[in-house]
């Protein structure tokens, strides 16, 4: 296929220093997929479930044995992603009212919703008392 | 102003494939949705989930715990399946492996979608 050599290029990742609203619109994308394959996992489980004890067993076994450590961490990450993914997503829903596009702010907000994950995930995981 | 097509585009003079309003609609739409729906769905999955079968099985056979559980993973099952579209749209270069992976994703929100449609209801019976 034919290309247009004067068609701007737009320089990739590598050629761009980290910043807050790039690191929190790729955390955006990433978390989306993390939620993904964490919707799977609820969808599993919720098969299980309603296969009866003898099956939910093998979920349960599971999570008592050395798996459920790495069980216990997936679900924390996945508190993170969730949280992370809401909060960046109301803040996509303002932007689509066309308000939050200022430079200033937009790091600021992006900061304090990277920050806001964690404290939720925190709040949830430690004073939930679950861990 | 300078006109960014390539030649080929040009040519064909089809413009945008016509669809990217509808498909943005719907993902803000759900997105309200999960905004409200998703918190309440799992701070009451992640309370009664952990005591075992008969407390798990009890509150997603409840009338609120099932209608909490199917309203949320549909609109998420619904959601998840558009911004895995524009992923794979975006970084999926090749059209095979591109119209491969877009089948496979509207199939897996599809079938895990009857799968948790059949689980709940089979519990609240």
């Amino acid at each position: 296929m034919a290309t247009n050599s004067t068609r701007p290029l737009s320089p990739h990742l590598q050629n761009w220093r980290w910043h807050a609203t790039m690191a929190s619109s790729i955390l955006h994308r990433a978390t989306g997929v993390a939620n993904y394959i964490g919707a799977v996992l609820v969808s599993v489980w919720l098969v299980l479930l309603a296969a009866g004890p003898e099956t939910y067993a093998v979920w349960e076994e599971l999570n008592a044995g050395p798996v459920g450590i790495l069980i216990t961490l997936a679900l924390v990450g996945f508190t993170f992603s969730v949280s992370f993914h809401l909060l960046n997503g109301i803040r996509h829903l303002v932007w689509d009212a066309g308000i939050g596009f200022d430079a200033k702010g937009s790091n600021l907000r992006s900061i304090l919703i990277m920050a806001g994950a964690v404290i939720i995930t925190a709040g949830i995981w430690i004073a939930g008392g679950l861990l | 102003m300078s006109d960014f097509r390539t030649p080929l585009a040009r040519v064909r003079g089809l413009g945008s494939a016509k669809s990217g309003t509808g498909h943005f609609i719907a993902q803000r739409v759900s997105a309200i949705a999960l905004v409200v729906l998703m918190p309440l769905f799992l701070i009451k999955l992640a309370k009664n989930a952990g005591a075992g079968y008969a407390e798990a099985a009890a509150w997603v056979g409840s009338p609120l715990g099932a209608i909490l559980t199917l309203l949320a993973m549909t609109a998420a099952l619904y959601h998840m399946r558009l911004g895995l579209q524009v992923v794979i749209e975006d970084y999926i270069y090749r059209p095979a492996t591109k119209a491969a992976l877009l089948i496979l994703n509207t199939f897996v929100a599809a079938g895990l979608w009857i799968a948790v449609l059949y689980s709940v209801l089979a519990l609240a019976r």
